[in-house]
C-alpha cells in the first residue's frame, strides 16, 4: 500500500479503522450527535457517528434533522473544528518549581504532550478542517520561532478526513478552494457513497502512515463506479455549495475600502460577542497571563482570546480598537486580507461557522459582497 | 506528518515564552517614575542585541511586558532596560531591588539600523521616555562621532514635560562633548529652566544636517511621531529615511499572540522600528475608534 | 543701510521669499537692534508697538507671577517673530520678553507698519497672511503641548 492508492472498505471496515487506531494508543476522536450539535468527541466505532444526521445551517441558524438514510457523514460542519486538538483552548506554558524558584521548572514546560496526553487521531474530519491546520501550521508550525508544542500536538495526529457530499446553506469552501474534497493534509481520505452499488467508502492513501492502517482493514480495488460515483458526489456538493465569496483581489479591495459606510452598518449589528472566533478553526489570538499562588509558586497560561475583547488591543490606558466598527473591522480585513501579508495565504478556509453561530447572523460573504459593489462604483470600475 | 522528532523538542531546553533568570545588578532612578535597571544573566552569556530591539522582562508572579534596551550592545556588559512606573508590571519591575531577579526573554523585533548609514547625518528626536529605546543608538552615534569613524553629523533633540521629567539628563553633557548637537525643550518650564519651552519640532531649524541625504529616528508618543514625520518631511527629507519606533499591546513577542498587529505587520517581529512609507503613515493615522 | 536693512528683513523667514516693493515696505519701517542678555524686549502692560524679527539668541515669552517668579510660556530663536499685541487695539502687551542670552534683531515699528498697511491693502494683506501663517502654528504648537502627550497615562 502506497501514498496515492485509492480502495474501497465497506461500513464494517469504518468500526475496522477505529479499532486499528485504538489498538495503536491513538485517542481517536470523532463527530458525535450531542447537546443539538455535532461535536467531537471520543468514539469507539461506526455507531457513534453521526449516522441519518443532516444539519441545516443558515445566518444566525444550525438545527439537525434525523431521517433513515445510512449515510455516516451526510452533514457540513459542527461548531467543534479540529484547532482545539492542536492549541488548547487553555495550557500551562510554564511553572515554576516550587516557591521563589526564579527558573522555570523544565518538567512544568508545554511541550505538547510528550509526558502528557496521548496522541490523537480524528476519524471524519472535513476538508476544509484539513486546509484550517495548513493555515495553522502556517500560522503556529512556521516562522522564525514555531510553537513546540503546536509542533508536538500537531506532527503526532492522525487524521481522516471525510469530503463533503451534503455542504450546509453556510459553506463556501469551494471559493476559498478548500473542498469540497481534500487534496492534501490527511492520512486518509474517505469519500462516502450510498447507492445502488451499496453503502462504501472510497477511501484514498495521503501518508505512509495512512497506508499501514488502511491495511488492516478489509479492501477491495475500486470498481469504475465506485470512481464515477466519487466525482458525482464532490462535483454534486460543489453545484449545492450554500454560499460564494469573490476573492479577487480581496486583499486589495479590504485595504483601499477601510473607511467604507458599510463598516458602520455591520457594526450596527454586530455585539462583539466573540462567537466567530472561537467557531473560527483559524483564529489564533491568545491571552498570556501570569498567576501565583500562596505559596509563591508561578505559573505562566496561555488561554483563547478574541480581537472583539476590548482588551485585546489595549494600550496605554486604552484599548486602540475602541469601538465594535474597529474591532469587526479589523477582524475581517485580518482574516481576508493581511492574513495573506503576514503568512502568504487566506486566513479563511470557507466553512461558514461565523455564518451560523453569529447570533445576529452576520454573514462575511454578504458583507464582502457589500463593500465591493459600492468599491466598484467608487472605481468607477465594471468588476460585478 | 511526523516531522518533530521528541529529540528536537528536548534539544530546545527553553520554552520560548519562558523567561531566563537574570540578576539586577545596577539601579539608577532617572526620574520619579522611571527606573533604568541593569541586568546580567544568572547563568551563562547574555545574547547580543541591536540598539532598538527589545525583550520581555517578567516580573514573577505579576506578568511580563515589552521593553527596548536602553543600552548600546556590547559584549559582556550588562544590559539596561529603563522602565516607567505606570502599572502593576512596571511597578513591580521599577522596585526590584539590587540582586533581585527578573526573568528577560529575548532579543526581539528590529534595531535601528545603525549599520546602514553610509555616513548620512543621523538626526534623532525622541520624545518622553522615547529616548529609552534610543539611547543606545545615541551612544554609539557618539561613539562614532568621538572616534572620527564617521563623516555625517548627529544631532539629537529631546522633548520632555517639565526639565525634571528629562531621563538621560546626566548623558546630555558627555555626548556634547563627544560632538553630538544636542538640544532639549519642555512643554512646562519651571523656575530655574533657562533652556528652551516649546514642542520639540521647534527645535528643528536650529539643527544643523542635509535634509536629502539624512536619517531620521523618532521615539516616542505616537502623536508626536506623528507630527514629527510631518515637520522632517517638511524641512525636505525623504519619508523612506524617517525612522520610527513602533508600540501595540505586546504579550508573546513571537509572533504567536496577535495582540501586537498594526493593519499587515507583526510588531514584534516586523517592528518596532520601520522606515516610513505612505502606508505607514496610513496606518498610523487610521481612526480605530 | 537701509539696503543692508532690506537684506535682512529679506532674509527673515517671516518675510523671505515676498516681493521687492513688500520687503521695501516693512524694511522702511525696520533698525537693527541688539539686546543684552536679560534685558526685556517686552514688558507686560507696556505699549505694544513693536514687531521683532529674531536674527540672533533666544528669547524666553514669559509672565511673572507672586511666589514664582517669572514663567516661561515659550522660548524663541533666530527666525521667529515676536510681538503680535501691535497689530490691535489696545496695543499693549500681555507677556513679557526676555532675552536668555545676547540677542540680535530687526526691529520693526508697529504704527508705521499698520499705516502702510492701511494705505496699501496688497502690502497689507501679503504682510498679514504671513503673520497668521506664524500664529497659527504657535497655536498649533501649543495645542500639542495640551494634550500632554509624555504625561503618565494609567496602565493596568
Amino acid at each position: 500500500m502506497e501514498i496515492g492508492d485509492v480502495v474501497v472498505i465497506d461500513r464494517a471496515g469504518i468500526d475496522q479503522l477505529v479499532t486499528s487506531l485504538r489498538a495503536r494508543g491513538l485517542r481517536t476522536i470523532g463527530p458525535v450527535v450531542r447537546d443539538g450539535a455535532i461535536l467531537h468527541a471520543e468514539v469507539s466505532g461506526s455507531p457513534d457517528l453521526p449516522i441519518g444526521w443532516h444539519d441545516h445551517q443558515e445566518p444566525g441558524t444550525y438545527r439537525l434533522h434525523h431521517d433513515d438514510d445510512p449515510r455516516l457523514f451526510a452533514w457540513a460542519v459542527g461548531p467543534h473544528s479540529l484547532k482545539a486538538e492542536v492549541f488548547p483552548a487553555r495550557s500551562v506554558v510554564w511553572r515554576t518549581d516550587g516557591p521563589g524558584a526564579a527558573e522555570p521548572s523544565s518538567t512544568g514546560q508545554d511541550r505538547g504532550g510528550i509526558d502528557g496526553p496521548p496522541r490523537t487521531a480524528v476519524v471524519g474530519a472535513r476538508p476544509c478542517e484539513a486546509a484550517a491546520l495548513a493555515v495553522l501550521d502556517a500560522v503556529l508550525g512556521a516562522g522564525p520561532v514555531p510553537d513546540p508544542g503546536y509542533r508536538t500536538r500537531r506532527a503526532s495526529m492522525f487524521v481522516v478526513i471525510a469530503d463533503c457530499g451534503s455542504p450546509a446553506g453556510t459553506c463556501f469552501c469551494s471559493s476559498m478552494g478548500t473542498g469540497p474534497e481534500a487534496t492534501s493534509g490527511f492520512d486518509l481520505a474517505l469519500t462516502e457513497l450510498a447507492d445502488g452499488d451499496g453503502h462504501r467508502f472510497v477511501v484514498r492513501v495521503g501518508s505512509a502512515s495512512g497506508a499501514e492502517v488502511i491495511d488492516e482493514v478489509p479492501w477491495r480495488p475500486p470498481s469504475a463506479d465506485d470512481l464515477a460515483g466519487r466525482v458525482a458526489v464532490i462535483d454534486r456538493a460543489r453545484a449545492e455549495m450554500g454560499r460564494v465569496l469573490d476573492t479577487d483581489d480581496l486583499p486589495g479591495v479590504l485595504a483601499r475600502t477601510l473607511e467604507h459606510p458599510r463598516w458602520q452598518v455591520v457594526a450596527d449589528r454586530c455585539l462583539a460577542c466573540g462567537n466567530c472566533t472561537l467557531v473560527c478553526p483559524t483564529c489564533f489570538c491568545s491571552t498570556i497571563e501570569d498567576t501565583t499562588d500562596l505559596r509563591g509558586s508561578v505559573e505562566r497560561s496561555r488561554r483563547w482570546a478574541s480581537c472583539f475583547e476590548e482588551r485585546h488591543s489595549y494600550l496605554h490606558g486604552g484599548a486602540v480598537r475602541g469601538s465594535t466598527r474597529s474591532r469587526y473591522r479589523q477582524w475581517m480585513t485580518h482574516k481576508l486580507g493581511t492574513w495573506h501579508d503576514q503568512f502568504g495565504m487566506s486566513g479563511c478556509v470557507g466553512c461558514g461557522r461565523c455564518i451560523a453561530w453569529c447570533p445576529v447572523g452576520i454573514d462575511i460573504t454578504e458583507e464582502v459582497a457589500a463593500i465591493r459593489s459600492t468599491d466598484a462604483v467608487a472605481e468607477g470600475g465594471t468588476r460585478s | 506528518m511526523g516531522n518533530v522528532t521528541t529529540t528536537e523538542v528536548a534539544l530546545a531546553a527553553r520554552h520560548p515564552m519562558a523567561p531566563a533568570p537574570y540578576r539586577v545588578v545596577t539601579r539608577r532612578r532617572q526620574t520619579d517614575d522611571v527606573v533604568t535597571l541593569g541586568l546580567e544573566p544568572i547563568d551563562g552569556d547574555a545574547p547580543g542585541f541591536e540598539a532598538g530591539q527589545f525583550n520581555m522582562l517578567t516580573a514573577f508572579g505579576v506578568g511580563e511586558v515589552a521593553i527596548s534596551m536602553s543600552s548600546a550592545p556590547r559584549p559582556g556588559a550588562t544590559i539596561e532596560h529603563t522602565v516607567r512606573d505606570v502599572g502593576a508590571v512596571t511597578h513591580a519591575l521599577c522596585t526590584t531591588p539590587a540582586e533581585g531577579i527578573v526573568g528577560v526573554r529575548g532579543p526581539f523585533g528590529t534595531g535601528w539600523g545603525l549599520y546602514e548609514l553610509d555616513d548620512a547625518d543621523v538626526v534623532v528626536v525622541a520624545g518622553g521616555i522615547g529616548l529609552a529605546p534610543l539611547r543606545g543608538a545615541v551612544d554609539e552615534l557618539a561613539g562614532r562621532l568621538g572616534a572620527e569613524q564617521t563623516s555625517g553629523r548627529v544631532a539629537l533633540v529631546i522633548g520632555a514635560r517639565t526639565p525634571d521629567q528629562i531621563v538621560f539628563a546626566d548623558d546630555l553633557a558627555r555626548w556634547r562633548d563627544l560632538g553630538v548637537h544636542v538640544e532639549a525643550t519642555v512643554d512646562m518650564a519651571g523656575p530655574g529652566w533657562d533652556d528652551n519651552v516649546g514642542v520639540v519640532t521647534a527645535l528643528l531649524p536650529g539643527v544643523p544636517f542635509d535634509p536629502a541625504r539624512a536619517v531620521a529616528m523618532v521615539c516616542g508618543p505616537e502623536v508626536m511621531m506623528r507630527f514629527t514625520i510631518r515637520a522632517l518631511v517638511d524641512r525636505g527629507m525623504p519619508l523612506e529615511r524617517i525612522r520610527v519606533s513602533l508600540e501595540r499591546n505586546m504579550q508573546c513577542g513571537l509572533g504567536w499572540c496577535g495582540h501586537c498587529q498594526l493593519g499587515p505587520l507583526l510588531l514584534c517581529r516586523d517592528g518596532p522600528v520601520r522606515s516610513c512609507s505612505p502606508e505607514l503613515s496610513r496606518l498610523l493615522t487610521e481612526r480605530e475608534r | 543701510m537701509t539696503d543692508d536693512i532690506a537684506a535682512l528683513v529679506a532674509h527673515h523667514p517671516l518675510l523671505a521669499g515676498l516681493p521687492g516693493h513688500t520687503i521695501d515696505h516693512v524694511a522702511g519701517c525696520a533698525r537693527n537692534v541688539a539686546i543684552d542678555t536679560g534685558q526685556l524686549l517686552l514688558a507686560e502692560g507696556e505699549a505694544a508697538d513693536t514687531l521683532y524679527l529674531v536674527r540672533r539668541g533666544r528669547v524666553a515669552i514669559e509672565i511673572h507671577t507672586p511666589g514664582h517668579g517669572p514663567l516661561c510660556v515659550e522660548t524663541l530663536g533666530p527666525g521667529d517673530a515676536l510681538g503680535w499685541s501691535w497689530l490691535f487695539p489696545p496695543y499693549r502687551w500681555r507677556f513679557d520678553a526676555r532675552a536668555l542670552e545676547p540677542v540680535g534683531a530687526l526691529s520693526v515699528d508697529g504704527t508705521c507698519l499698520r499705516d502702510k498697511a492701511d494705505a496699501d491693502p496688497v502690502f497689507g494683506y501679503a504682510l498679514m497672511k504671513r503673520v497668521a501663517a506664524v500664529t497659527i502654528e504657535r497655536l498649533q504648537a501649543t495645542r500639542l503641548r495640551l494634550l500632554d502627550l509624555y504625561g503618565q497615562r494609567d496602565d493596568d
